[in-house]
């Protein structure tokens, strides 16, 4: 599984404290240049995995190479990363510039030179003439942009980031993702970031290891993890997802013939899934690939009937929950409101008929509980 | 209760209280300054006209130089020694996880409670024991026993107002853990250090009753105070070497808290909250 162009490898670790076992046996590969992404709830084990490529955690079994060297032996002072800390460890003794320029010390650099570095450094994060602040006089996102310098200014082979936005305000957060998209691209470096927050794993990433009780649950693009999540878990943990009790009538040219609570006989790809007849699986949907109707449609697509039972107004979309017969759960649909009037109280009770693409559909094991 | 803030609220009673509480607790010192400007071997009113001559006798007097030259030179190695070990033990009590953490810094802390008389007979019963001749280092033992509670517990809030992650970035910039010592645990905990360089040294200045049972023929200052007592000819001379010392006191106290509260001043404009 390991790939030549690896940067990142770590093979089987794992990390144990006492009998507590924080991660499994994890292994993954991140390539050179890749924004890369740790998701998971607090307590997942990304954070852990971050501190084990920098250094801060011990790994109790397997090995992290960067660039092909064995990292177990080096300490973090000596590894070829560097990091952005969650609260950010802006050294409150020192102003802005001697924070950035903390890094240079042992490079031996005459004074004009290291000088010369940290305004560049400060350009480059749009803090230019802020070296002598004091860092209190800073903001939060300023603190995020000083410690961000600091790390790229010994330029790494590979950044770290622990939750960098998480202590932002929405807009600002939104900004910055930006910005760390624009620094990644202009660099060149390997990022690999910590965050809890799906959103901001889709919008920044080119790939994101899904974490859940210390272990991968998958590695992929946003796109794939969002329209092809291979577990219940990972299409639950990203984005909405409406899943639906199904049982397997039988298979046939790698295709599952499916009775779904609530939309009847399907045929989904089984996606080389093993399945018997009669077992139970799962069929998730997307609320915004489910299409409301007032009348039966006319096409060919199957239809079928519900009824609404809430309608919330979000702005620019509308959230519905329609109730089908011989499901438990209400079925939530997404509607941009540009598509269709928007939604009104009034329209609770009223009876919809509900059609789908058929790649909308999703065949997911039941988790084994 | 009229305007102005519920909590913030003048209590007339509490202040006149305030006030008293003050100026009986300072009223006997004041004594000592102005009885040492008194033309008269005797302390009593009225008082016979000023004079500066007790200060000038002070000047003359070899033997008070050498003990004031024998505290300071036991304040400065005391403080030094006992500060260094202060900082040694804040930084393992707040970094590391040491099973029975609590007893042994109740151990550590307790000759701020254990009377000094107690340390004093135990290491004058000891070192006799052992041989070894009682000195201005037998003084200096005893005064660092009194000493290194005091700056555990002057640097302890110090080390555990410190941010560990500051440390890890340090270290992921680069820096050793030596480095990482001088270049962040260092200035960041600079003031608490000299707060408690400070504090031990007048303690060790100030220190009598361990004194008295560990000193030798070399004698600090508060012991040849003592002995001059029994000469009310000296009385006067004792006067003005306690004004002396009561005003460095005062200042040295002063700057003490000042630093302490810069720091912690500063520490609190850092936090974004």
């Amino acid at each position: 599984m390991k790939s030549p162009d690896a940067f990142i490898s770590i093979r089987d670790v794992g990390k144990s404290y006492g009998t507590f076992r924080a991660i499994e046996s994890v292994s993954l590969d991140i390539a050179h240049g890749e924004f890369f992404s740790l998701l998971g709830a607090s307590g997942s084990g990304k954070t852990t995995l971050l501190r084990m490529l920098a250094g801060f955690e011990g790994v109790t079994s397997g090995e992290i190479f960067i660039d092909g060297a064995p990292m177990s032996d080096v300490p973090p002072h000596k590894r070829p990363v560097n990091m952005v800390f969650q609260n950010y460890a802006i050294f409150p003794h020192l102003n802005v510039a001697q924070n950035v320029g903390y890094g240079l010390r042992r490079l031996k650099l005459p004074r004009a030179r290291q000088n010369e570095m940290v305004d560049e450094m400060l350009d480059l994060v749009q803090l230019g003439g802020y070296g002598a602040r004091r860092a209190h006089e800073l903001s939060g996102g300023q603190r995020q942009r000083i410690a961000l310098a600091r790390a790229l200014i010994l330029k790494p082979k590979v950044l770290l980031l622990d939750e960098p936005l998480g202590a932002l305000d929405k807009q600002l957060r939104e900004q910055m993702q930006v910005e760390l998209r624009r620094l990644q691209r202009a660099i060149g470096i390997t990022f690999v970031f910590v965050t809890h927050d799906q959103e901001e794993a889709l919008t920044l990433s080119d790939r994101i290891a899904v974490m859940d009780g210390g272990a991968i649950l998958q590695v992929d693009s946003p796109a794939a993890l969002y329209e092809r999540p291979r577990t219940r878990d990972v299409a639950g943990f990203i984005g909405n997802m409406n899943f639906l009790d199904a049982r397997v009538k039988g298979m046939a040219h790698g295709y599952a013939s499916l009775e779904v609570d609530g939309l009847g006989a399907l045929n989904l790809p089984a996606e080389g899934k093993q399945l018997v007849e009669g077992a139970r699986v799962c069929v998730a949907i997307r609320p915004e690939k489910l299409v409301l109707h007032d009348s039966l449609p006319g096409g060919p697509e199957k239809a079928v009937q519900g009824m609404i039972e809430l309608v919330t107004y979000l702005g620019e979309r509308s959230h519905y929950h329609v109730r089908l017969p011989g499901c438990a759960a209400p079925l939530a649909i997404s509607f941009q409101n540009s598509r269709i009037k928007p939604a009104h109280p009034a329209q609770e009770g009223r009876t919809v008929w509900i059609t789908w693409t058929p790649d909308a559909l999703i065949l997911l094991e039941r988790a084994q509980k | 209760m009229k305007s102005g803030t519920y909590i913030k609220r003048p209590n007339r009673a509490l202040q006149i209280y305030a006030c008293v509480f003050l100026f009986v607790l300072y009223l006997p010192v004041l004594f000592i300054p102005l009885f040492s400007f008194n033309d008269s071997i005797y302390v009593r009113f009225p008082m016979q006209g000023l004079t500066t001559r007790w200060y000038v006798d002070l000047w003359s007097r070899d033997t008070v130089w050498a003990a004031l030259g024998n505290s300071v030179t036991v304040g400065i190695w005391v403080s030094v020694i006992s500060t260094g070990l202060g900082v040694v033990a804040a930084r393992a009590i707040t970094r590391y996880r040491i099973p029975g953490q609590s007893a042994i810094l109740t151990f550590a802390l307790l000759p701020l409670i254990v009377p000094g008389i107690i340390f004093g007979v135990a290491l004058l019963v000891l070192l006799s024991r052992l041989g070894i001749p009682l000195s201005l280092y037998t003084v200096g033992l005893g005064h660092l026993i009194i000493c290194l509670p005091f700056a555990i517990a002057t640097l302890l809030p110090r080390f555990e107002g410190f941010e560990r992650s500051l440390d890890e970035a340090s270290a992921d910039l680069g820096e050793n853990g030596w480095w990482t010592f001088w270049r962040v645990t260092f200035p960041m905990v600079a003031p608490g250090i000299l707060a408690s360089l400070l504090l031990t040294f007048t303690i060790s200045f100030d220190e009598f009753i361990m004194t008295f049972f560990l000193s030798g023929t070399d004698t600090t200052l508060p012991i040849y105070i003592w002995s001059q007592l029994r000469f009310p000819q000296q009385f006067p001379v004792v006067l003005a070497m306690s004004s002396v010392i009561l005003a460095l006191s005062f200042v040295m106290v002063f700057v003490a808290l000042w630093i302490g509260r810069m720091g912690v001043a500063r520490e609190y404009a850092d936090d974004p909250q």
